[in-house]
């Protein structure tokens, strides 16, 4: 049998999107900035995907800047908001301690530029609260960003709540949204969010496709010279077949979020649920506000990467926080940050389900990790001392 | 996976070795779970020659592969062969590893060599203690 269960790092494109694509390589390959026929007829594309990106987000089309991904679409609204703080003396940023990296190093760099960084507390169960953001703002606050829903442990962030509060303090709101949109409902208005990023390879688009919302009156700092493109924000002739690409699989994904989740969470709830008989384990994240795809554990007593490459070996592809697959000794900051210790951060899964998961499959996760884990703790001297008492367990 | 030669794949699929010696002649273990890697070395030793030796390791891939492989490398040889026996000559066995990696040839090393020291402590035999370098798993990275 073999099992995608990564679709948090990837997903398969839709015919759907890959459809929407081919016209805009083959035969609509134009310049949308060329004046001639075959331009205005790609720069009319352009214009309709813009208006049902926006739609999906409940924004105006001329509030959406095309971007190379989530990484970039962070990356700008982040130093726009500094550049836009820092001119009137604000140079305080709230964010939490287990975002994405493309938050957290552009954060790390304005620290070095003199701005100050909070960093909120996650939690046991991965998730702030609006009262937290609200006790961190400071006068000099110009940012608060949160992602939407954490990419390795799947927790679902109060976004209307934070936001509510943040535009209560006149302070901007960035959401990097990318491993929500398209799985979550996203209404950009009645959730106050100022700026979100996403990316199209989340939600079975092209890779290299993202997104940056920002609301009408937020003024972007570009991270790329050159052309007049995106309304001079973001240089760099459109990518057409991918934008097309991108808006076919949003408004498909949108348009299934219900259905989706309905079929998914009691198949999600059943893995977590298997793996949870799974003696020395623990469920990471929140169990009930929890992206509909996402199950993630730690194993006490064996290392993840071991883990990753036995259930390669059953066909299945999954992912972890482990140190080993990173190239680095430290375990996810993720982890960390929710108080995993590193020993147990290191024996860490995350299986991010795709729509078409069957039940079938999802017993044979449950059988092929309890197996591994089970075979990967009888040769780990670290389990042995759990057993005989030598090292005590840390998870129940 | 591509990240690993087929020999480190072939010994972290079926390691040789895995297991434990009671009452062995020497046991060593390195690392910490700190950093993600602990090899247990357990060896029998009959007239200064490595009868059988095996070994336990929570770790990687890669730690998993050298630990299967270094048991391979010293089984049935004397101690003072056994002594000589580097991280080098375990990550080449092995057909290479990658960089990141090259650490767990290192602690297959010094679970061997501790397994050593433990026999030679054990036993009152004399030794130079230059050749058991204190261990520091975590910051031997490359």
């Amino acid at each position: 049998m073999n099992i995608y269960a990564d679709h948090a790092a990837t997903t398969r494109m839709s015919q759907t999107a890959i459809d929407a694509m081919l016209p805009y390589m083959s035969q609509c390959y134009g310049n949308p900035s060329s004046l001639h026929t075959v331009g205005q007829k790609a720069n009319e594309a352009l214009t309709q995907a813009r208006e049902r990106i926006a739609a999906c987000l409940g924004c105006d089309a001329r509030e959406i800047t095309f971007t190379s991904g989530g990484s970039e679409a962070d990356n700008q609204a982040i130093i726009s908001a500094a550049r836009l703080g820092e001119k009137k003396g604000k140079k305080h940023i709230i964010s939490t301690a287990f975002e994405h990296h493309a938050v957290l190093h552009t954060l790390k760099k304005l620290e070095k530029e003199g701005f100050a960084v909070t960093l909120l507390d996650v939690h046991e169960n991965g998730m702030v609260s609006a009262q937290q953001v609200e006790a961190a703002i400071r006068p000099d606050t110009c940012l608060v960003t949160v992602m939407f829903a954490n990419n390795e442990i799947g927790s679902v962030q109060p976004i209307a709540e934070i936001g509510a509060v943040c535009r209560s303090k006149g302070v901007l709101f960035h959401t990097d949204a990318v491993q929500a949109a398209g799985h979550l409902h996203i209404d950009v208005v009645s959730q106050q969010i100022d700026m979100l990023s996403l990316s199209a390879h989340k939600f079975h688009g092209p890779k290299g496709c993202g997104v940056l919302y920002a609301r009408k009156g937020i003024r972007l700092t570009n991270l790329i010279e050159g052309g007049a493109q995106e309304r001079g924000k973001r240089a760099g002739t459109e990518n057409i077949p991918g934008i097309m690409g991108m808006a076919a699989a949003l408004e498909e994904a949108c348009a299934h979020i219900d259905e989706n989740a309905a079929r998914l969470i009691p198949l999600r709830d059943k893995l977590i649920a298997g793996l949870s008989a799974i003696p020395h384990s623990a469920l990471n994240g929140d169990p009930v506000n929890r992206l509909p795809s996402n199950v993630n554990f730690c194993f006490e007593g064996i290392e993840g990467e071991s883990l990753l490459l036995l259930l390669d070996d059953k066909g299945i592809c999954a992912s972890s926080g482990s140190a080993c697959t990173s190239g680095s000794l430290d375990p996810s900051h993720v982890l960390l940050a929710i108080g995993r210790v590193h020993d147990v951060a290191h024996g860490s899964l995350r299986l991010s389900l795709g729509e078409d998961i069957t039940e079938e499959e999802i017993d044979y996760l449950i059988r092929s990790v309890t197996e591994v884990v089970a075979y990967l703790r009888r040769m780990s001297p670290v389990w042995r001392d759990l057993q005989s008492g030598k090292r005590a367990f840390i998870l129940k | 996976m591509a990240l690993y030669s087929e020999k480190v794949m072939d010994h972290f699929r079926h390691p040789r070795n895995v297991g434990v010696i009671e009452n062995a002649s020497g046991v060593g273990e390195v690392g910490n779970a700190k950093c993600g890697d602990i090899m247990t070395m357990y060896l029998q030793i009959e007239n200064d020659i490595i009868t059988d030796v095996k070994f336990e390791t929570f770790g990687c891939g890669s730690a998993i592969a050298s630990s299967s492989m270094a048991t391979e490398l010293i089984k049935g040889k004397p101690v003072s062969e056994a002594l000589q026996l580097t991280n080098k000559a375990v990550a080449e066995a092995l057909d290479g590893l990658p960089a990141h990696k090259l650490h767990c040839s290192v602690l297959a090393e010094e679970a061997i060599k501790s397994a050593l020291k433990d026999y030679y402590d054990k036993n009152g035999i004399a030794y130079d203690a230059a050749l058991f370098p204190a261990e520091n798993c975590c910051d031997h990275d490359h």
